[in-house]
């Protein structure tokens, strides 16, 4: 069954409030895979990662994690089944110090890093484990974000646009985190706009257009397929 | 004698007292105000009526099953606590996505009704509720007799709300609150079972107010109205300290009661409405409240 996807999304349709937003979104990803969705602003991207997380409710279709439907689970319970959010916006909160940002999320399994091994893996945030979490730079909180999921022990990891923003420097320590997460077998579904961030960790592209998946190819076609990708994502 | 300001110093160590007093109940029942609001977006107005609520638990607890005093302190608080749950379960709960206008007028609805109930059954006038034993009496101390019982009041509040805001600020339920209060959606999205935290907080708040309420009753009698009309003030003082802010509460909740105190010793015809000059001036110069953050 090793070829059976850990999560399987069909015909997913999503609307905010009376506006319909995704389209019959079809998606799959492998255990350990690493998928990128590209798309341009407003394609849909951020709202598929909301619409599988469960945050946003309005919802049809099918949301399948090892073969379990989680559409219709409380939002809570989608973390419980591992699933790991790391949202756009970082989600760090200002009322906790760091070291409460990263053990705010309960754990879902036993396979998570310890807080040992991710302060290894993020020595920023040990030197400032007692500060408040959102006096950290953006690319310590976008650590942060990413180092709160590896903790629980979640299976599949949604991140949200993790350079946005950042200086290259971190955007390539960004990179290395997940390479070394890849390593470790973690499958990450990933949003980006950064071209060569994503080409270096993604396994497969799927492109989106107007709430649509319209394309989907392997990583190591990306750069022949260059010149039709700048043209709909018209960068 | 001796006199501070001329005023003797026995009369005005007695209106602090009196002002302490008066504090640590504004302290508790904006504390549980403050953690309501902050999590749960709703202006809890049978927060008055829950204080009513547990004076009336020790009172009944005594007189039909001969329960005391002691046993009613953790007692009184768990049911009040409980009857909030179910409150928060079958009411409150279905208001979340709306205005918080509606909540305001549910709770406020509950607190006619709950006082309306009481009053039916006991009438509007007091009953008497004993300190006990062991509290009974007074201590010398050189400047002036103080009641045990209210020296009791003022610590056993004190207690409560520096344990409340310990965990709040330093245990995991804390963290999960002080998260929950700013992105709700983003600590459900991590796995924490965000209604059942916002059930768990309201019968908090609640039970807070009943320890309040049975700390009042061999103080003030125990009536249908006592929330009534201890409740205004409370409000106010949860604006001066900033809707939300959980230490802004505390600390304003005994600052203006020793206030109080002092304006009865030195101006004794404002001391009724301080506390509403003061919270008109803060609301003028700090909309915010004195710890409230800028939305």
């Amino acid at each position: 069954m090793s070829n059976a996807p850990l999560l399987e999304v069909r015909g997913l349709n999503a609307w905010y409030g009376e506006s319909h937003v995704l389209h019959g979104v079809d998606l799959d990803i492998r255990e350990g895979e690493t998928v990128t969705l590209l798309g341009r602003n407003g394609a849909g991207k951020t709202t598929t990662l909301r619409s599988i997380m469960g945050i946003l409710r309005l919802r049809e279709g099918a949301i399948r994690l090892r073969g379990e439907d989680i559409l219709g689970l409380p939002l809570h319970k989608v973390a419980q089944a591992g699933i790991g959010y790391v949202p756009e916006e970082r989600g760090i909160f200002a009322s906790l110090n760091v070291s409460e940002n990263l053990t705010l999320p309960p754990t879902v399994s036993k396979d998570g890093m310890s807080v040992e091994e991710i302060y290894e893996l993020f020595p920023n945030l040990y030197e400032r484990r007692s500060s408040q979490g959102t006096k950290l730079s953006g690319g310590e909180q976008q650590m942060l974000a990413i180092a709160r999921v590896l903790r629980t022990g979640a299976k599949v990891i949604l991140l949200d646009e993790p350079t946005e923003g950042l200086a290259p420097v971190i955007v390539q320590r960004i990179g290395d985190v997940l390479t070394a997460l890849k390593k470790r077998g973690m499958t990450i579904l990933l949003v980006e706009q950064n071209f060569r961030f994503a080409r270096k960790v993604a396994d497969r592209f799927y492109l989106m257009e107007d709430g649509r998946m319209v394309n989907a190819f392997p990583g190591h076609e990306l750069d022949a397929r260059m010149d039709e990708l700048h043209e709909v994502l018209g960068v | 004698m001796s006199t501070i300001f001329g005023i003797p110093a026995p009369a005005l160590f007695g209106q602090i007292l009196i002002g302490l007093i008066n504090g640590s109940f504004y302290a508790l029942l904006s504390l549980g105000l403050a953690v309501i609001f902050g999590l749960l977006r709703i202006i809890n107005f049978a927060h008055g009526a829950q204080y009513m609520l547990g004076a009336f638990a020790a009172y009944l607890l005594l007189t039909y099953a001969g329960i005391g005093y002691w046993p009613s302190l953790i007692l009184a608080p768990l049911l009040v606590g409980l009857l909030a749950v179910v409150i928060e379960k079958t009411m409150l709960s279905r208001l979340y996505g709306v205005d918080p206008l509606y909540g305001l007028l549910l709770t406020f609805g509950l607190a006619l009704i709950l006082e309306g109930l009481f009053r039916y059954w006991f009438g509007a006038a007091g009953q008497p509720y004993a300190a006990p034993q062991q509290l009974v009496g007074a201590y010398n101390l050189g400047f002036m007799f103080m009641p045990i019982y209210r020296g009791w009041v003022v610590i056993a509040s004190l207690v409560v709300c520096i344990g409340t805001w310990l965990l709040i600020e330093k245990t995991r339920l804390g963290a999960y609150l002080r998260a929950a209060t700013e992105n709700a959606t983003l600590v459900q999205a991590f796995g924490v079972n965000v209604p059942r935290l916002l059930t768990l907080t309201y019968g908090l708040g609640a039970a807070l107010a009943a320890i309040a309420g049975v700390l009042a009753a061999p103080i003030y009698q125990v009536s249908p109205l006592m929330g009534t009309n201890i409740i205004i003030v409370v409000f106010a003082v949860v604006v001066v300290g900033g809707m939300g802010s959980i230490l802004g509460a505390i600390i304003t909740g005994y600052m203006l009661g020793v206030l109080e105190g002092l304006t009865k010793v030195f101006y004794p015809e404002a001391s009724n409405i301080v506390i509403f000059v003061i919270m008109a001036i803060v609301l003028l110069v700090r909309p915010a409240g004195l710890f409230g953050r800028e939305e």
